[in-house]
């Protein structure tokens, strides 16, 4: 995200489904909202947004599928090419006994590659120093930023009057400084 | 069920919102009339404050417990198993008893979270976090056992994952449950472990911004940056799903796995084809009790009242029903197969169960899961905080005693009556055991004071339409 001296307009907003149409409503009259900051799910407000559908499915389908054939590929190779061991007469390429092992596998790859996806996409990370618009978007407040420059055909008033007719409940400006 | 209209007046500027919420039927699941601020200000204040006299107390004990039980498994390491009660005949009692016990309460938190997510019921939002930590800390008790029974557990990793060697068998062996077991194990434990964190992440970003000094390096760092963005909402809540669904089957999993520990094996008693469904539905039974004591206890020493509700408690109770009933058929269905087999040694088995020499332990866990349970049947106990709490731990002790009778009763004769034993557990069984109860409750404590012990977000989420209040801005 870059923010080297970037001008915002904030629209705060107390309920979620204010919120929800606000951002409609904000849309409609064609400002481009930078983003919005909410402190709890709010359903339906990637739609209004108009994003794509979140692609982390597919992630967890990539590596779930990575972890099925790591299993397959590990156990056929250890008990039946590298070292086969009689166990009880067993058959060395058991499948059926391989199947807890496939299952555990894949979700474990699954999950694991899902949510480092998740993390690596949104760039979370420890110690990461995070651009807080305002405070209260992880409180109780729904914070709604547009950036100035993006929306340079319409005036600051202009933009003001959307927000307010929108039912922003405040309107504040918010100015990042340039980092070096 | 929740249906709201707006009343949109748009021309003056204004905004009338009506929400107006339908649910006759349900009772609130936050009570208190709530507001979103009040759940930050509830949940955070006590990872804000100071610890109270109750907590230390707690704490004290626990560590104690910890400590005490920490020379038995001192003494374990160092001269070994033997120091356990355990004969030629019972190779197998009080730490696998404890394993299954703990890996079997370890089931509620991801039950809940996940199953309940999938079934989109709001009542697990208040619970979710207390109930996932209790799990991890659980599965973490649980895989003490089995790496002591090792006896040398440093060189535990050969045995346990495919690693090269030079120690005599090369691999491990793939058709061998216990072997299934490690990968079920472990793989719950971290899936657990990373569904609960990614929960923990925007509830770390809330205390981060109330904090000031090293509180707010501490869940700054946790909370990997979080600010809210509804980009990283939408793909939190499809990280959410796509974990519910891959953490139920693994839930439903683990205790299958955990329960062909047994049932592979050719010992009358063990070899029992209903065992996974058993076992799995024993688990979700246990690790309901195992909730309920601890948040009550949480509910009372936090104030928490208002979000873990009588109705919680209630829900809890019908779910413990249900389990209970699932496992008292299973006896009594297991009974039934022993006499229809016509095997003489499977019918010898059960009879000797019952009426042979742990006849007592047989009835303790016949009374404490299939009658106790049935009590909450009647609606003024199963809304009743303290009649909840007896049976609770009632139902675990129960939960202990089945894992005793399924393991001990079914090897103590086996097919020599010169071999016949009887098993009585030492002081290093008992030590043992008691740590893994210090272990448990240190850990629960210390999150408990230092994690947001209500998922904050998630409450907030279905504070609109389960509050029971209705607004008007």
């Amino acid at each position: 995200m870059s923010t080297q001296s970037n001008k915002f307009i904030l629209g705060i907003y107390d309920d979620e489904d204010v919120l929800l149409q606000g951002v409609a409503k904000v849309r409609e009259s064609g400002v481009k909202i930078h983003e919005v900051f909410t402190p709890f799910p709010v359903h339906g407000l990637e739609h209004v947004l108009g994003y794509e559908r979140s692609k982390m499915p597919r992630a967890a389908f990539l590596f779930g599928t990575v972890g099925m054939i790591l299993a397959l590929v590990m156990m056929y190779y250890m008990s039946y090419f590298d070292w086969p061991m009689i166990i009880g007469g067993k058959d060395f390429a058991a499948f059926p006994d391989f199947v807890p092992i496939i299952f555990e596998l894949t979700v474990l790859l699954g999950s694991f590659g899902m949510c480092f996806t998740f993390f690596i996409s949104n760039d979370l990370k420890p110690y990461k120093k995070p651009v807080i618009f305002d405070i209260r978007a992880t409180d109780d407040k729904h914070v709604m930023a547009i950036e100035l420059k993006k929306n340079s055909k319409l005036s600051y008033d202009k933009l003001t009057e959307i927000l307010t007719n929108s039912g922003a409940a405040e309107i504040m400006d918010k100015t990042f400084e340039a980092k070096s | 069920m929740e249906v709201s209209s707006f009343n949109t007046n748009s021309g003056s500027g204004h905004e009338t919102v009506h929400h107006q919420v339908v649910a006759p039927v349900r009772e609130p699941l936050v009570t208190g009339g709530k507001t979103v601020r009040d759940v930050t200000e509830d949940v955070c204040r006590r990872v804000e404050g100071k610890p109270t006299k109750g907590w230390m107390m707690g704490m004290a004990l626990a560590l104690t417990a910890f400590i005490a039980g920490g020379y038995a498994v001192y003494r374990v390491l160092w001269d070994g198993i033997g120091l356990w009660g355990l004969n030629k005949t019972v190779g197998w009692a009080w730490d696998i008893t404890n394993f299954v016990w703990w890996v079997g309460i370890g089931h509620a938190g991801t039950l809940i979270s996940a199953v309940l997510l999938l079934f989109r019921q709001k009542w697990r939002t208040s619970i979710n976090r207390a109930a996932e930590a209790m799990t991890i800390f659980a599965v973490i008790c649980a895989a003490l056992f089995p790496v002591l029974h090792m006896g040398r557990p440093w060189l535990g990793a050969y045995w346990a994952l495919p690693l090269p060697n030079t120690f005599g068998s090369l691999w491990v062996n793939f058709n061998s449950p216990l072997l299934w077991d490690v990968f079920a194990i472990s793989t719950y434990f971290s899936v657990s472990l990373v569904f609960w964190y990614i929960g923990l992440i925007p509830d770390f970003a809330t205390i981060r911004d109330r904090a000031s000094g090293f509180r707010k390096k501490f869940y700054g760092a946790l909370s990997l940056g979080w600010t809210g963005s509804a980009k990283a909402w939408m793909h939190y809540e499809s990280v959410s799903l796509i974990l519910a669904g891959m953490a139920t089957p693994l839930v439903l999993s683990v205790h299958t796995i955990v329960s062909f520990d047994f049932a592979t094996s050719v010992i009358p008693g063990w070899h029992t084809t209903i065992f996974p469904p058993y076992f799995v539905a024993g688990a979700i039974f246990s690790g309901f009790a195992m909730v309920l004591t601890l948040m009550l206890i949480t509910r009372k020493a936090f104030k928490l009242e208002d979000y873990i509700t009588i109705t919680h408690i209630e829900l809890m109770n019908i779910v413990i029903i249900i389990t209970g009933s699932i496992v008292g058929i299973a006896y009594i269905t297991e009974f039934f197969i022993a006499w229809y087999s016509g095997v003489p040694a499977e019918q010898y088995a059960f009879i000797n169960r019952a009426t042979g020499p742990y006849w007592w332990a047989y009835w303790t866990m016949m009374t404490c899961n299939v009658i106790s349970p049935q009590l909450f049947w009647i609606k003024k106990i199963r809304r009743n905080i303290y009649a909840t709490f007896a049976l609770s731990i009632v139902v675990n002790i129960g939960m202990w005693f089945e894992r005793f009778v399924i393991i001990v009763t079914s090897i103590h004769r086996d097919y020599i009556p010169s071999s016949w034993a009887y098993f009585s557990p030492t002081i290093y069984d008992v030590g043992v055991y008691l740590f893994s109860f210090g272990l448990f409750f240190s850990c629960f404590l210390a999150f408990a004071k230092f994690f947001p012990v209500v998922n904050m977000a998630e409450v907030k989420s279905v504070l609109k339409s389960t509050s029971g209040t209705i607004k008007e801005d």
